[in-house]
């Protein structure tokens, strides 16, 4: 029997008054694409802030790999292997989009990882997504479309076990989406991803379970089909009334 | 990094270290004397450049680490009877210490709070300086005797108080750190200081410790800040606690910004720059401040980025 990639243990975060993650249970197997869905203010991201370390848990369990992770700062999980992108894009503006990617390569002084081969590594990641021949422009400068995609080449240029993208086609068109698709589908072969995302056809597509959020609780977990009719699903998106 | 823009940045500086060594011979006396103190100043504001203008950490506090190395190695001479080479790596030993502890301590703010905190940390060492007058002579300073401030290597004496070797002396710890400093910007370590001054939460999400990084480049700084400290003790005789006051934290961030944060060559034009506009304005006016602050407010309007940083930007985009 495999081992599971990440278990949360009653995970919990409180922002005040307000919990933004109530218990949340959840196990996720290598090798899988899961979607995590939910209404506006579910606790979503807050949920993906506690697994990779942005924000610290109010109680509850967090194992990645084996290990118990809960209490890591963020920088020694991106090295055990847990990549998150940004929902709001976030590139270094100033910087080329080589160098953006370079710094994911590259690890200095402090941080251990070897001499490697910088070069090829980047471009590696910068191939895999389509934007070796905009290596040299600052990425302040790339269309908002290829600024997304320069975000996940920075994860994937970390070579993590477990990729977290928080909302990736957020302000894409229909065409970039569906290049979109198809990276996230290569990039899973070799790595687990968790994606948070809205574009319903994007999630039926890709996701090979998706697990459902509201009010901070996972509410339902189950395969594409499965929660396509999960009535407590609809009653969260559409309102009791509809049902 | 192509070769060949690596090629044209070593050979601009290499020419920027020539040209200030033939200024050595063709200079008159007075501004051969002027120019051996602005080139230890540059190298405070080199330090100064590294932590402010490529980690993006405004410190008001850097006069303790010029402090540190002035103190250092005058008190190692006066009271501990300390050689030159010694003295000085006493100065560049305080330095250290005292950035390091700093940083551990200052590191944990950010934004205006680091900025107060510094500077309050400066103010501490300022006051300690004064408080114990016995050792340190207080505001008086100390002067440190032509006999203490000679060099010997191997057989060979150089009397640094002699205006030749006080301007190579200069030159050589100038030109130690400028290329150091090319070297550290140029590195990983370099790209990484760069990525925490941009957006310090996307570089800690790469997996990388911003605090010891930051910290390093407190440490790497205030050592270089010490080393300026400790020759200007060794070359101009004199330790004084002017040195650690508020002023002394406010001019490196002035020549820096004057002379193009994160630029290479930028702290020494902007020290230039800012040391001769003091100079000839003082000269003509007793309302030199006058001069001084309108030469400022032309630079922000024309060359927000400084000099050297606006050279950068229309005409010679691979200045480091």
């Amino acid at each position: 029997m495999t081992q599971p990639l990440l278990t949360t243990k009653g995970l919990s975060r409180d922002f005040g008054g307000l919990r933004a993650v109530d218990k949340a249970d959840f196990t996720l197997m290598p090798g899988e694409i899961r979607a995590i869905i939910g209404p506006n203010g579910a606790g979503k991201t807050t949920f993906v802030s506690l697994i990779c370390g942005r924000i610290l848990p109010s109680s509850g369990a967090i194992g990645f790999n084996g290990a118990e992770i809960t209490a890591l700062p963020a920088y020694r999980r991106v090295r055990l292997g847990i990549a998150y992108t940004f929902q709001v894009t976030s590139v270094f503006a100033n910087l080329s989009a080589y160098d953006n990617v370079a710094l994911s390569v590259q690890r200095t002084l402090t941080d251990g990882r070897s001499r490697g081969a910088v070069r090829e590594g980047a471009m590696k990641a910068l191939e895999q997504v389509g934007l070796a021949d905009r290596a040299g422009t600052p990425a302040g400068q790339l269309a908002y479309g290829h600024q997304r995609l320069l975000e996940v080449a920075m994860g994937l240029a970390l070579q993590p076990k477990l990729l977290i993208l928080d909302e990736p086609t957020q302000g894409l068109s229909d065409g970039e989406i569906e290049g979109f698709v198809a990276l996230i589908r290569e990039i899973a072969r070799e790595a687990t991803v968790l994606i948070i995302e809205h574009n319903m056809p994007v999630v039926m597509q890709l996701a090979h379970r998706i697990t459902v959020f509201d009010a901070g609780r996972i509410i339902a977990e189950g395969d594409p089909a499965e929660i396509r009719t999960n009535t407590q699903v609809q009653e969260a998106y559409l309102g009791a009334a509809h049902g | 990094m192509t070769e060949a823009s690596t090629a044209r940045i070593y050979g601009l500086h290499i020419a920027v270290v020539a040209v200030l060594f033939a200024l050595n011979f063709l200079l008159p006396d007075y501004h051969h004397g002027l120019f051996a103190r602005i080139l230890v100043l540059a190298t405070f504001a080199m330090g100064y450049n590294l932590l402010f203008g490529y980690a993006g950490l405004l410190s008001l506090g850097h006069a303790m680490f010029f402090a540190a190395g002035l103190y250092g190695s005058g008190l190692a001479i006066t009271n501990l009877g300390f050689g030159v080479v010694a003295a000085f790596i006493a100065g560049l030993g305080c330095g250290a210490l005292l950035s390091l502890i700093v940083g551990l301590l200052a590191l944990r703010t950010s934004g205006v709070a680091f900025m107060i905190v510094t500077m309050m940390f400066a103010q501490a060492v300022l006051l300690t300086i004064v408080y114990f007058n016995q050792w340190t002579g207080g505001d008086q300073g100390l002067v440190l005797q032509q006999a203490s401030r000679i060099l010997t290597v191997g057989g060979a004496s150089f009397d640094l108080t002699a205006p030749a070797v006080r301007y190579l002396a200069a030159l050589a710890l100038f030109a130690i750190v400028l290329f150091l400093t090319l070297a550290i910007v140029r590195s990983r370590f370099g790209r990484v200081l760069v990525a925490i001054r941009e957006n310090e939460e996307r570089t800690r999400m790469l997996g990388y410790d911003t605090f010891a990084n930051k910290l390093a480049a407190v440490v790497l700084s205030g050592v270089f800040c010490a080393a300026a400290g400790a020759a200007y003790a060794l070359l101009f005789g004199y330790v004084g606690s002017n040195f650690a006051s508020v002023q002394y934290s406010i001019l490196p961030l002035l020549w820096v910004l004057a002379g193009g944060a994160a630029t290479t060559l930028g702290p020494v034009i902007g020290t230039l720059f800012i040391y001769y506009v003091t100079d000839i304005a003082s000269s003509y006016t007793s309302a030199w401040l006058l001069i001084v602050g309108v030469a400022l407010i032309l630079l922000v309007l024309f060359a927000p980025k400084g000099i050297l940083g606006a050279v950068r930007k229309r005409w010679i985009g691979w200045l480091p």
